[in-house]
């Protein structure tokens, strides 16, 4: 009689093709922003995407092989941590790092802690700490853009946390140039409008939900408004969400199925604890950009998340 | 004879109090930055134990039964006392490196455990065999993950550089690094048990 009764945590619904197919929906909707960022800086953000992707894969399968596990590098889920990883380096970085980060991203961050559905934290941003904490130098050179030669510049939010510039005018950038990603940057992140095409395509098919991403970005939005840089209610909206990483992170890295809560209200106090760290490491922390950070943390905050936001139970006023 | 040996070797293997018994983690995570570090630490460690664990055993007798943890750490007290005093005065390049963890030997768990468990319980030669054998245990432990974190993250061994042109991998001397490298050698040292056929060594939980 006991072994009728099966406690198992959700989802409960199982089918058999839903994870190869939203993984491959992602990564080919992501394709569209890698392009621009080749477009942007050259061939050798190519080689970094390809490295990164390569090495997730074969990482991934590797470590199957010896855990004598079935091998499912075709899901998806490792080509699609590699694009991620690649998308948050800059197109100047050596290229062993790409490799490095992706043997990191799935033997430490994923199959050490049981592989696919099991990891507490993104791979994707793990592998990006990992990278930044152990090579600041070639984390934070970015390539200027439409130059073919790597002359280093530094982005835009680097610039206002150094206190070089004041305004959008003397950053020589316009908020067209921003959303059309003609700035510094890491080659996934700066191209705000092959992102949004790639993120209204995914809430269509409904393989990500607007809780999360929307909390999130208004957050930072909102705060960095309100406590502008040079007063109260005098912040740059749309200057905080074209740039650093935001989008790129709302709508993919912090809509990850397995480091983000169950519950669409537990998403949204996620997203909206995302935006807070977000702006306070912008605004007060020693670091320029926040978004990975962040997601990081509350990655960790999710089984609280999951424990508080409960969906009414079935059949109970 | 047999048992005696037996007590020396099982501070090195099956109860190794880093890989097994998973005590004393403080300074394992904090000083293992470098071997010099870690050696020094351990052979600190081992000599706190053997001392302490020879006067509880004498004395062991005469403590009553509840006043015993504070006998015990004044007698441990009185050992890491001699230890960093003479650190200070023989060794001050390495006393500055370990820094605050020489004096916090007092409140590591490897030896209040062996008082406790081991040397208030047992003869005088069986508990030096013990502490012996589990400073041993500890300052290999020590010294494993200081090689791998200091050939990583500095490209060197004992403060010589190895690896020319390697790019050292600065999160592995920082905090992140301690924790990444103990928690894969316990996962390896349990995997091997496992392919041996053997129980985890790591099954109850360690403390400070």
């Amino acid at each position: 009689m006991q072994n009728n009764l099966i406690v198992s945590s959700s989802p409960h619904i199982a089918s058999h093709d839903a994870t190869p197919k939203i993984m491959w929906s992602v990564f080919f909707a992501l394709l569209l922003s890698g392009a621009a960022g080749v477009f942007i800086f050259g061939m050798r953000a190519l080689m970094v995407i390809l490295v990164s992707i390569a090495s997730c894969v074969a990482t991934e399968y590797l470590i199957q092989k010896l855990r004598r596990k079935k091998i499912t590098i075709s899901d998806g889920s490792a080509a699609l941590t590699g694009l991620l990883l690649a998308y948050n380096l800059s197109s100047t970085v050596p290229l062993w790092m790409p490799l490095v980060g992706g043997f990191f991203a799935i033997a430490i961050c994923k199959q050490a802690f049981g592989g696919l559905g099991r990891n507490i934290f993104n791979p994707a941003l793990a592998a990006r700490a990992f990278l930044l904490a152990s090579w600041p130098k070639h984390m934070t050179d970015f390539a200027r853009p439409f130059t073919l030669d790597a002359i280093s510049s530094a982005t835009p939010l680097a610039c206002f946390k150094l206190g070089k510039v004041s305004g959008m005018d003397e950053l020589g950038l316009s908020y067209w140039d921003m959303f059309l990603g003609k700035r510094g940057g890491c080659l996934g992140e700066v191209c705000i409008v092959a992102l949004l095409i790639a993120a209204v395509y995914l809430l269509w098919k409904k393989y990500i939900w607007w809780q999360t991403p929307l909390g999130f970005i208004l957050t930072v939005g909102g705060l960095s408004w309100v406590f502008g840089q040079q007063g109260f209610l005098k912040g740059d909206f749309l200057f905080s969400i074209l740039s650093g990483g935001l989008i790129l992170g709302a709508f993919f890295m912090a809509t990850d199925y397995v480091t983000s809560p169950l519950t669409k209200q537990g998403q949204l106090v996620f997203g909206v604890g995302c935006g807070l760290i977000t702006f306070v490491i912008r605004r007060f922390g020693g670091y320029p950009e926040g978004v990975s950070y962040s997601i990081l943390i509350m990655n960790a905050v999710v089984p609280l998340i999951d424990r508080y936001v409960r969906p009414r139970v079935y059949g109970v006023k | 004879m047999k048992t005696l040996i037996k007590e020396f070797t099982k501070g090195i293997t099956i109860e190794n109090p880093t890989f097994g018994l998973i005590l004393g983690l403080c300074p394992t995570l904090a000083v293992s930055t470098s071997l010099i570090n870690a050696l020094g630490m351990g052979v600190a460690a081992t000599f706190v134990l053997v001392g302490s664990n020879t006067i509880i055993s004498l004395v062991r007798r005469l403590i009553p039964g509840r006043i015993r943890l504070p006998a015990f750490i004044v007698i441990i007290a009185t050992f890491v006392t001699i230890c960093e005093l003479a650190m200070k005065a023989y060794l001050p390049a390495l006393d500055s490196a370990l820094g605050i963890f020489v004096p916090l030997i007092v409140v590591n768990c490897i030896i209040l455990a062996r008082a406790e468990a081991f040397a208030s319980k047992n003869k005088v030669l069986p508990s030096i065999l013990d502490g012996l054998g589990m400073g041993v245990g500890f300052t290999i432990g020590l010294s494993v993950i200081a090689l791998i974190r200091e050939i990583l993250g500095a490209g060197s061994i004992a403060g010589i550089k190895i690896l020319p042109g390697f790019e050292p991998v600065a999160m592995m001397i920082l905090a992140p690094g301690a924790l990444l490298t103990l928690g894969l050698l316990i996962g390896l040292t349990n995997l091997l048990r496992n392919l041996r056929g053997k129980p985890n060594l790591s099954r109850k939980g360690g403390c400070c």
